[in-house]
């Protein structure tokens, strides 16, 4: 006897939580199946040395969407709101960002920056219109597809004339001709590059930069925030909420397969050998896993198995945790800058040299971080009067040569501490216990394929209309039954939400179709 | 040592190529898949009646051939063709088409089942990324063997009786579309009771050492009965009578298409007996359902025109008059000797070009300059324009 669901999701990772509730909140009886023994994939809070706790992946929230905060009804408790960024200069010029204004930078960069935010901002806003709808196939003679598309268009008009141009000439470029555009000081130079970057296998440099700068900015404008007691605390809300509308949810469940038969799916085996019955299947595993793993390429069409499996998902963001028995010193900061987000990134063509190697399967031996101190505003994190330090560190390619053996992640730590040295000299003393993770790890731990944040790479020819691929970008698999509602759908990754809200919402419009 | 030496330059000679040479007196070739193939070595005509009154041989050594073996080959295949390849069991050959996602014909080929698990695939087309993709999550190995095969087919009613004289064994039981191993000059031949000309005939394939020994020893055999080296010519025109489908005649394979509309499906190609919707996943198996749904676009012909002007390119109409917007146009036309009819393949819009309906076919001849035109009546058939009862007879009557 197997139990029958209505839908059932794989992976309660943040987007399959989302979906999950939304469809139980619509009245379907959902089953929600996770690997891991704790909800949240990799938006989790976990232990990572004795007394010590961090986000272990995502450790900032900058993009959760205002419509899954309304419609989950989530009312998240932050340890910290709004951070300012600063970028450290190793004389100790450092440079605030704070919304639209900049610190410690030339008037001109001020005004520029100034300029380059409000645009960004509008542009960002306007792709946020479409990161919460389904995305428009192009073709069709579909009414959602031509009304998404017609809107688009508008939007796009309504800029005005000169903005609409800007916004096109812009969309491929990249941040590297952008920031030499607008700015002299290296250091804002690095810093808007950085964020550009962050998460990806995409120098500043590479092509469409600015479009993944502006997929930062849209959700709350960039503005990152803490939630009290780390990532977690959203996973565990949002799990709330799926348990209150009615959402079974079981962990340690890894499941190996999506039983398809004749053409359709009608339900899961787990590694275990459990068989649960349903004819909605979401997956919220990366699409190459969900097609390659859990579909099995034979049930799809050869096309579409070679598009999937062209897809790019290869990660090149490590994940740094420490544990200190003190703050480090950085010059030219006050105590509650520590409360900040901090970033190193040297100049635009140092985040560009940091990548260089990570082409070549080598990592940077002068890497660029994201750092933040979580257990400044969050004494849950670490003990008394000792701190937390989580980082963001690229570039470190899932596919390094010779693999990711205890030398390669050794040699790659050694790098981290020479250049984390040259800002706070006395960090290493600090340290008690460190962990590091590569992108073989967080595939490992999260069950990504490649390591990657977004579950395939945010790119131009992955994004929109052809996200993952030509075929599935609605959500839905060419095979009935089967449905996308994780990073690798549209829009992208990041702690949104807009993803996992989309996939419940196609799919409860179709089952009302029909 | 120059370049010229060192790298062959040129059309490739297949493995027949020398005896080609000796018989060849119009030298009239052209380039298939790299190798050079005669469009008819003495004459055309005779070529033809070779293949009808004796026995004409083909050198299909350039028919692109892929080996397909592993654990999984019968899982992929039957997800690359569209019919149910785990009813063709070892020693049996397959007609089939394989298709892109959207259910259009990307080809169409022979798949012979040589030995348990054990596959080979010939087509006229090269297809080794698409059958590269396709084996992305099967345990299977696809190898490309063109160059390590010589081919000829054997094909007209002597044919039987010129293998037999040659000394091959177990003929007597082998079944249209049956294929058996044994011994030619102690290497292992491959014969086949397939071809492309709707008569008695068959396919020996065999390793490029033995070619001009098996050549030699056929022709031997053959000498009572009227054997004749053929060019693609006559072929082309046995081919039409048997109602067969070529590449970038009857449709054009789908990867080569840039418009929309421009490639075929297999159900538009007269091929759904080969479309098996009850066994697992293929490719296309979705776009199909939804067009036998809906209905398709187009529908592959056979036509018998009324005269003898030949009908090569012609648009095809629903009345006399070409009044209204054609309805298709003429793939593949030719004056038939044998069934003594004007006959040609097309392609037609739904509704039309049912079997028995009437259609006009717009032929556009030159005399001394001038053009005419005339528009000829043709009346749709089902059946092959030839289709001998020995074709199907087993052991076929020794002719």
């Amino acid at each position: 006897m197997t139990d029958k669901y209505d839908a059932i999701v794989i992976g309660a990772g943040h987007n399959g939580l989302v979906c999950s509730a939304l469809l139980g909140k619509a009245g379907k009886r959902v089953l929600l199946l996770e690997a891991n023994d704790q909800v949240g994939g990799a938006s989790i809070t976990r232990e990572f040395a004795d007394g010590y706790s961090t986000s272990a992946c995502a450790h900032l929230l900058y993009q959760l969407q205002p419509e899954v905060r309304k419609e989950l009804k989530l009312s998240t408790r932050m340890a910290s709101e709004d951070m300012t960024t600063i970028a450290l200069a190793e004389d100790g010029n450092h440079v605030r960002l704070h919304n639209k204004t900049a610190e410690g930078v030339s008037e001109n960069d001020a005004r520029e920056y100034r300029e380059f935010r409000k645009r960004t901002t509008r542009f960002a806003d306007l792709l946020r219109k479409f990161f919460n709808k389904k995305p428009p196939r192009l073709g069709t003679r579909n009414f959602d597809d031509l009304a998404t598309l017609g809107q688009l268009g508008l939007n796009l008009r309504m800029l005005g004339r000169e903005e609409m141009q800007a916004f096109l000439r812009l969309i491929g470029m990249n941040i590297h001709d952008e920031v030499t555009e607008r700015f002299e000081n290296p250091v804002l130079k690095g810093a808007v590059s950085l964020d550009a970057v962050l998460g990806t296998h995409l120098g500043p440099r590479s092509p469409n930069t600015y479009m993944t700068y502006l997929y930062r900015l849209a959700g709350d404008h960039g503005r990152s925030g803490v939630p009290a007691g780390g990532m977690g605390s959203i996973s565990n809300e949002l799990a709330q909420a799926a348990r209150s509308s009615g959402v079974t949810i079981r962990t340690g469940m890894p499941v190996k397969r999506i039983v398809i038969s004749n053409g359709r799916a009608t339900g899961v085996e787990t590694e275990s050998g459990e068989m649960f019955e349903s004819l909605t299947i979401v997956s919220n595993a990366d699409p190459k896993t969900t097609v390659m793993k859990l579909v099995g390429a034979q049930n799809v069409e050869t096309g579409f198995a070679t598009r999937i499996n062209h897809l790019r998902a290869k990660g090149n963001a490590a994940k740094l945790h420490l544990a200190l028995d003190g703050l480090p010193h950085i010059d030219g900061l006050a105590r509650k800058d520590f409360a900040e987000r901090i970033v190193i990134a040297g100049s635009e063509n140092d985040v560009e040299r940091a990548f260089n190697p990570a082409k070549y399967g080598e990592c940077s031996p002068s890497p660029v971080f994201e750092i933040t101190f979580p257990s400044f505003r969050d004494e849950t994190l670490a003990p008394t009067g000792k701190h937390v330090m989580s980082a963001v560190v690229q570039y470190a390619p899932y596919e390094i040569k010779g693999g990711w053996d205890d030398a390669a992640k050794e040699q790659f730590m050694q790098s981290i501490m020479d250049t984390l040295a040259k800002y706070m000299p006395d960090l290493a003393e600090r340290v008690t216990a460190s962990e590091l993770l590569t992108p073989a790890d967080l595939e490992a731990e999260f069950h990504m394929t490649g390591g990657h944040w977004h579950h395939a790479e945010l790119v131009l020819d992955q994004f929109l209309f052809v996200r993952p691929v030509n075929g599935a970008s609605q959500y839905r698999l060419p095979i009935d039954g089967v449905w996308l509602c994780g990073a690798g759908a549209h829009p992208g990754g990041g702690i949104s939400g807009a993803a996992g809200r989309n996939a419940a919402r196609t799919i409860l419009s179709r089952e009302n179709a029909s | 040592m120059t370049v010229r030496d060192a790298v062959p330059m040129g059309p490739l000679k297949t493995p027949f190529y020398p005896r080609h040479q000796e018989i060849d007196i119009v030298n009239q070739w052209h380039e298939w898949k790299g190798f050079s193939s005669p469009d008819s070595l003495y004459c055309e005509d005779l070529e033809y009646f070779a293949i009808r009154n004796g026995t004409g041989v083909f050198d299909l050594s350039p028919m692109t051939k892929y080996r397909i073996t592993g654990p999984d080959a019968l899982a992929y295949l039957n997800r690359l063709v569209t019919r149910d390849m785990a009813k063709v069991g070892p020693g049996r050959v397959a007609y089939a088409v394989w298709c892109d996602d959207q259910g259009q014909v990307i080809d169409d080929g022979t798949i012979f089942h040589l030995r348990e698990g054990e596959y080979r695939l010939c087509c006229q087309e090269r297809h080794y990324t698409w059958f590269q993709d396709a084996t992305i999550g099967f345990d299977v190995n696809v190898e490309h063997e063109t160059e390590n095969i010589a081919g000829l087919a054997v094909q007209g009613p002597t044919s039987y009786s010129i293998l037999k004289t040659m000394g091959v064994k177990g003929l007597e039981t082998l079944k249209p579309f049956g294929l058996i191993h044994v011994d030619f000059a102690g290497t292992e031949m491959m014969v086949s009771r397939t071809g492309f000309t709707a008569d008695l005939g068959y396919e020996l394939w065999i390793d490029p050492a033995k070619a001009l020994e098996l050549w030699d020893a056929l022709f031997a055999a053959g000498e009572d009965f009227k054997i004749r080296a053929i060019g693609t010519h006559a072929l082309e025109q046995a081919r039409i009578e048997a109602g067969y489908l070529a590449p970038y005649a009857e449709f054009l394979p789908s990867d080569e298409t840039v418009r929309t509309g421009r490639s075929r499906s297999p159900l538009e190609l007269g091929l759904e007996w080969l479309v098996d919707f009850k066994k697992p996943n293929f490719n296309g198996r979705r776009a199909l359902a939804e067009e036998k749904r809906n209905g398709s676009t187009w529908r592959l012909v056979k036509l018998d025109i009324d005269g003898n002007k030949v009908a090569t390119n012609s648009y095809i109409y629903s009345n006399a008059k070409a009044k209204g917007k054609e309805i298709g146009f003429i793939t593949s036309a030719t004056w038939s000797p044998v069934c003594k009819q004007n006959i040609a393949l097309g392609t037609v819009r739904t509704p039309h070009g049912k079997p028995g309906d009437t259609v006009w076919v717009e032929i556009y001849y030159q005399r001394e300059m001038h053009w005419n035109r005339e528009m000829a009546k043709a009346v749709v058939v089902e059946k092959p324009f030839w289709f001998p009862a020995r074709r199907g007879a087993t052991p076929p009557n020794p002719a």
